[in-house]
């Protein structure tokens, strides 16, 4: 075997390296020295994150083992656009990782999520499917010990409990979908499933086709698509709100990325009728759904749960444009968009969970009277989720619309038209929480506090992304460069 | 050239905009004035270098071993594309045109900044309430006009044509508690968004057939280096016209669709120059501060159409229907607005009224401009009367400014005598007054008898209309001087200290407006500018007799003013009951804000729009209601399946997935 293919992975390496060096931190360094971890972490990843933008990482082909593991341009970005927003959530943590609560075990909170990330990194450059199952275990697994990170709270165990079972059944479709793939095709790679099938012969079409609503269920799991999202709510709503930052952006983003490549690469050449027809009722399922269950959310983190179940939806649509450039490059850029959004909505509810314990949409009444930095700040990251110009969240609408639309078939023109009347359905909600921090009379429950330097931080990268990306057409072009 | 210093010219405006817009009332009211002028004043020498690097540093880059000036583009980043074909540039262009205008731009701008210091406050030195949200927005309104005059394309041109719209807006209403300024402000911006209207429509067919909306494309050939630009624009101009008789290129309604093109960019133009029947928002726009009316309604922005018609030239040359438009459009117009500013009071009416009729004189002057016509004089010619008239028209309003701010009022009722009161104010003004009259040695002369020749070589009609025009505008303009300056001792109310002149920093840029209106003329512009960038020597062309008898009358008209207004006497009441109609209908502006206010009003509104209110509120609204009802309705009755209980969600889970496959399997096989 020739290990020099391990250089390939330059960004799983050193992603490794930077865990372990957390670890080691976290174990044999003596207890009253490790304030700083968080800090230390932070500052690891950034440096990490900005190697990851280093040309010579990026800017390179590779396929190792047999094919099992790719590198390309494409997907080091997405690594890159996963890696800024774990930076940010990582910056965002700090103050909760540091409480007094969780002191003895904040050192694991750094080291799941640097490992989940790992896991997610081989998700996105696995071309086997058995690499890419075991990339979405690692991914997955550990996520439930960070859900039920808050032990001494209820909510947080039992969140856990929903997500084993629920993951755990997930996987086990997803395993039976691989097995039937396996019976047609005889073969895990992705590039010779399709070689293999061939399906003007008639023989094993039933079973491809349950095979991949197998598939499609087990992943969409991951991204919460409708019918296979309910327990998205009582996670997102249970877990450590870190967490849930985490859960909705992160974790979402790889497992669309993926997503994509599975269907294309491996269904692609396969029968694209069929999961196109598939993919396009789930997308209609989850916009709307989504959508229909946020109206009435009264805790702002459920309510974000299910605007995160929607947005993915329409992410989704650049699944439906990617045999066009734009379909890809509208995708990552939405994904970079919404991570810039999602955490500036988590990080304010952060933010002000961690100060004064409060995450009912009623308590945000009159919040501009008191805090008006973060009622801005939630306005922006509400306006860009809603897609209102000139803020990024229009502009990633605006690319992805134009990719689903250059496919150019009817049916495509229907499902854009039912995404656009469902934004404005989203508009509805999105401005309820604008309107009760701007509008609403009452009195404000919420003192006038001062946020924690690491929050500021991350909510001025986050205000920044929010105006920055939608104007300054270098990163959609950059990103379309690549794709 | 490098681009450091072009991205500066239009970094420091905005930065500025910015800086006194977020920290202006953390700061000093003095501070803001100062650092507000000393960004302006940085902008105005980088220009200046700008400027004359691209005039006379003879790089072959700027100007061809024949001495012809050549577009230069300085830089031009992508900055939004759509796919390969569709791509929005920023840029910055140089030619001789641009350059002209980054001079003209930033010369008014900073007066203007500079005069505000001293005009934005009262008698006893206290700022006025806003006073740096003033210098913000005039900053804003700088950053935006710069960026119009060096568009690299016509769609960064009409991103920027709005802005200066915006700002335009925001500084009419920038006395916002006063209520006239308000609807002023508002009719400003729904005028001129009515015209752009237009504007957009005509770039959108524009590209939409050449495929591009780069100027230097559609308007010059890409072989800058060519010994021949004229030969070299006639073969771009025959490219663009294939594009337009090939048989995919429609006609419409009788025209050719490159003339509906310019005729509706041309619309744009008239709407921001106040061309007829859309200059209806120009006098009101006298409402705002009048450093502001100075720079933005006669120097700068009102001219934004000219230069507009300016930058596509070469396209309006290849249709002759669109520069007939033209010139009809503008000789009317400045024959009306020349009617109506002999008869009104308010001294800043009367200013505004002559701004429109001096521009209608470019436009004219473009319309009537032919490479046979004197080589092209008429190009040159409105340009050239773009830059006096810019100075000029400064100077006189910077004047009316000082004596406003010095009376409190705009009427010249109040006036009456004020020559010995106030002689830096009498004296500039009087040359502004000369200037714009058209009296030899004053700029003014030289730019108006261009245009007069040029409009002599078209035809004779239109050489004695616009002719007469010019007589016009000596007789109001000395109208106006008289009543002011003259007529009969000033009437010192008691309590009232006597007017006087005003601070240095109002004096400076009256002085130095007046300076460069005297000898403006004699700046050898044909060498700098002319329609194809070639040298153009006007002396060849000169035609003496135009300019004794353009001379005569002005001296005519100023004659009948001195006359009439020299010396308190009944003759003016005479002459106006002698036409009562004429000068109701002169005074009253010929109804035209009437007109409009008619059809708003009783056409518009009542019998469209109320119809389609009620449509509005009942159909659509109840349709929309109707959405929201069963929205929620559904949401209600779904929400069942989020009970929270992981048995079923593992269900749904599995149902979900089984469906998923066999509905398509049942729906495919």
């Amino acid at each position: 075997m020739d290990y020099s293919q391990f250089l390939a992975m330059k960004q799983e390496i050193c992603l490794l390296v930077v865990f372990l060096l957390v670890f080691l931190n976290d174990t044999f360094l003596p207890r009253r020295s490790q304030d700083s971890l968080g800090w230390i972490t932070c500052v690891l990843f950034a440096l990490f994150t900005a190697f990851g933008f280093c040309p010579h990482v990026w800017n390179t082909s590779d396929a190792v083992f047999a094919g099992m593991y790719v590198s390309t341009p494409a997907v080091a970005t997405i690594k890159n656009i996963l890696n800024v927003g774990v930076l940010i959530v990582l910056i965002q943590s700090l103050k909760w990782a540091n409480s007094e609560v969780q002191l003895v075990r904040r050192g694991e909170f750094y080291e799941l999520v640097l490992i989940t990330l790992l896991g997610m990194y081989f998700m996105v450059s696995a071309r086997h499917f058995l690499l890419f199952f075991i990339g979405l275990e690692t991914a997955s697994l550990p996520l439930a010990a960070l859900v039920a990170f808050d032990k001494h709270r209820y909510e947080s165990t039992e969140a856990a409990v929903k997500y084993v079972l629920t993951a755990v059944f997930s996987s086990a479709i997803f395993l039976m979908g691989i097995s039937l793939v396996y019976g047609i095709s005889g073969s895990l790679y992705f590039s010779q499933i399709g070689v293999a099938v061939d399906i003007t012969s008639g023989t094993g079409l039933i079973a491809l086709v349950i095979a991949l609503g197998f598939v499609m269920a087990g992943i969409g799991f991951k991204l919460s698509l409708v019918p296979f999202h309910l327990w998205t709510a009582d996670v997102y709503q249970g877990a450590p709100t870190s967490v849930t930052s985490y859960l909705s952006v992160i974790s979402k983003g790889s497992a669309a990325f993926a997503f994509l490549v599975i269907l294309w690469q491996v269904f692609g050449a396969v029968y694209p009728e069929a999961w196109g027809w598939m993919l396009y009722a789930l997308i209609i399922l989850t916009i709307t759904v989504g959508n229909l269950f946020a109206i009435r959310q009264k805790n702002l983190k459920r309510f974000l749960a299910f605007s995160s179940v929607s947005q993915a939806g329409y992410i989704m649509l650049g699944i439906m444009a990617y045999p066009h450039t734009i379909g890809i490059a509208s995708l990552m850029f939405y994904i970079l968009v919404y991570i810039f959004s999602n955490l500036a909505a988590f990080g304010v509810i952060g933010a002000i969970e961690n100060n004064t314990g409060k995450v009912w949409m009623q308590d945000y009444n009159g919040l501009y009277k008191t805090n008006p930095r973060l009622a801005f700040t939630m306005m922006l990251a509400m306006f860009s989720l809603a897609g209102i110009p000139p803020f990024a969240g229009f502009f990633s609408k605006f690319f992805i619309f134009t990719g689903a639309l250059s496919v150019g078939t009817t049916a495509i023109y229907v499902l854009v038209l039912i995404a656009l009347i469902n934004t404005i359905v989203s508009l509805y909600y999105y401005l309820l929480v604008v309107k009760a921090m701007f509008i609403s009379e009452e009195p404000s429950t919420i003192a006038t506090f001062r946020s924690a330097f690491s929050e500021r931080l991350a909510l001025w990268v986050c205000v920044a992304g929010i105006i920055g990306l939608g104007i300054v057409s270098f990163f959609y072009d950059s990103i379309i460069a690549v794709a | 050239m490098e681009a450091t210093l072009p991205i500066l010219i239009l970094a420091i405006p905005l930065f500025m905009f910015l800086l006194l817009g977020l920290l202006g009332n953390k700061m000093s009211h003095k501070m803001a004035g100062i650092l507000g002028t000393a960004g302006m004043g940085v902008t105005l020498v980088l220009a200046y270098i700008t400027a004359f690097t691209y005039f006379f540093s003879g790089n072959p880059d700027f100007v061809s071993a024949e001495g012809q000036h050549l577009q230069y583009v300085v830089f031009n980043v992508d900055w939004l594309q759509f796919y390969k074909d569709l791509v929005i540039r920023i840029g910055f262009l140089l030619d001789p045109i641009s350059a002209l205008l980054l001079v003209v731009i930033t010369t008014i701008s900073f007066m203007v900044h500079l005069y505000s210091n001293g005009y934005m406050r009262d008698h006893h030195g206290v700022y006025e309430r806003g006073f740096q949200r003033f210098y913000a927005f005039l900053a804003l309104f700088s950053f935006s006009m710069l960026g119009l005059v060096v568009a690299t394309n016509i769609f960064q041109m009409y991103i920027f044509w709005e802005l200066v719209g915006a700002s335009s807006y925001l500084l009419i209403g920038f006395y916002y508690i006063k209520p006239s300024a308000v609807s002023a402000s508002k009719k400003a911006f729904i005028v001129t968004r009515f015209a752009d209207l237009g504007f957009l429509i005509g770039i959108l067919i524009l590209s939409y057939y050449t495929g591009t909306f780069n100027f230097t494309d559609l308007t010059s050939s890409a072989v800058a280096d060519s010994s021949n630009v004229f030969a070299v624009n006639i073969a771009t101009s025959e490219h663009i016209r294939n594009i337009f008789a090939s048989s995919a290129a429609p006609v419409f309604m009788g025209g050719s669709v490159l003339t509906w093109a310019l005729v509706l960019i041309f619309m744009g133009g008239m709407g921001k120059s106040a061309m007829l029947p859309l200059h209806i928002w120009l006098p009101d726009a006298m409402e705002g501060p009048t450093p502001v009316s100075a720079l933005i309604h006669a120097a700068t922005m009102v001219v934004a159409g000219v230069y507009l018609v300016a930058r596509l030239f070469p396209l309006y040359l290849m249709e002759e229907t669109a520069l007939v438009i033209i010139t009809v459009v503008g000789a009317i117009t400045a024959f009306y607005a020349a009617m109506v500013a002999c008869t009104q009071v308010d001294i800043k009416r009367v200013l505004a009224f002559s701004t429109i009729s001096q521009i209608a004189f470019m436009m004219v002057s473009l319309g009537v401009a032919r490479p046979e016509i004197h080589e092209g004089l008429g190009y040159m010619a409105s340009m050239f009367h773009l830059f006096t008239h810019a100075m000029f028209k400064a100077l006189l309003f910077l004047g009316a400014g000082a004596l406003i701010h010095a009376i409190g009022s705009n009427d010249y009722t109040e006036m009456h005598g004020l020559r010995k009161y106030m002689p830096i104010t009498h004296i500039t003004f009087l040359i502004g007054c000369l200037a714009i009259a058209g009296i030899i040695p004053f700029s003014g002369f030289f730019s108006k008898d261009e245009i007069l020749s040029s409009c002599m070589g078209y035809n004779w009609v239109a050489y004695v209309w616009m002719s007469l025009v010019a007589g016009l505008t000596a007789f109001y303009m000395f109208r106006l001087y008289f009543l002011i300056f003259w007529w009969k001792e000033h009437p010192v109310r008691e309590g009232h200290h006597a007017p006087h002149d005003q601070p240095w920093t109002m004096s400076v840029p009256l002085i130095f407006l007046a300076a460069v209106s005297v000898v403006a003329g004699f700046v050898p512009f044909g060498n700098l500018v002319s329609w194809n960038g070639e040298p153009y020597d006007f002396m060849k062309h000169f035609n003496w007799n135009v300019a004794t008898v353009s001379l005569v009358v002005a001296i005519i008209g100023i004659g009948i003013a001195m006359v009439m207004y020299r010396k308190e006497n009944p003759l003016p009441d005479k002459m106006q009951r002698a036409f009562p109609a004429l000068w109701r209908w002169c005074f009253h502006r010929f109804y035209w804000d009437e007109l409009y206010q008619f059809i708003t009003h009783k056409i518009i509104f009542a019998r469209v729009c109320r119809p389609i209110a009620w449509f509005d509120r009942h159909v659509i609204d109840g349709t929309m209601d109707g959405f929201a009802i069963v929205t929620n309705k559904v949401s209600w009755a779904i929400r069942g399946l989020q009970s929270g209980r992981v048995q079923m969600y593992v269900w749904i889970y599995l149902i979900g997935a089984l469906l998923l496959g066999t509905v398509t399997a049942v729906c495919l096989l």
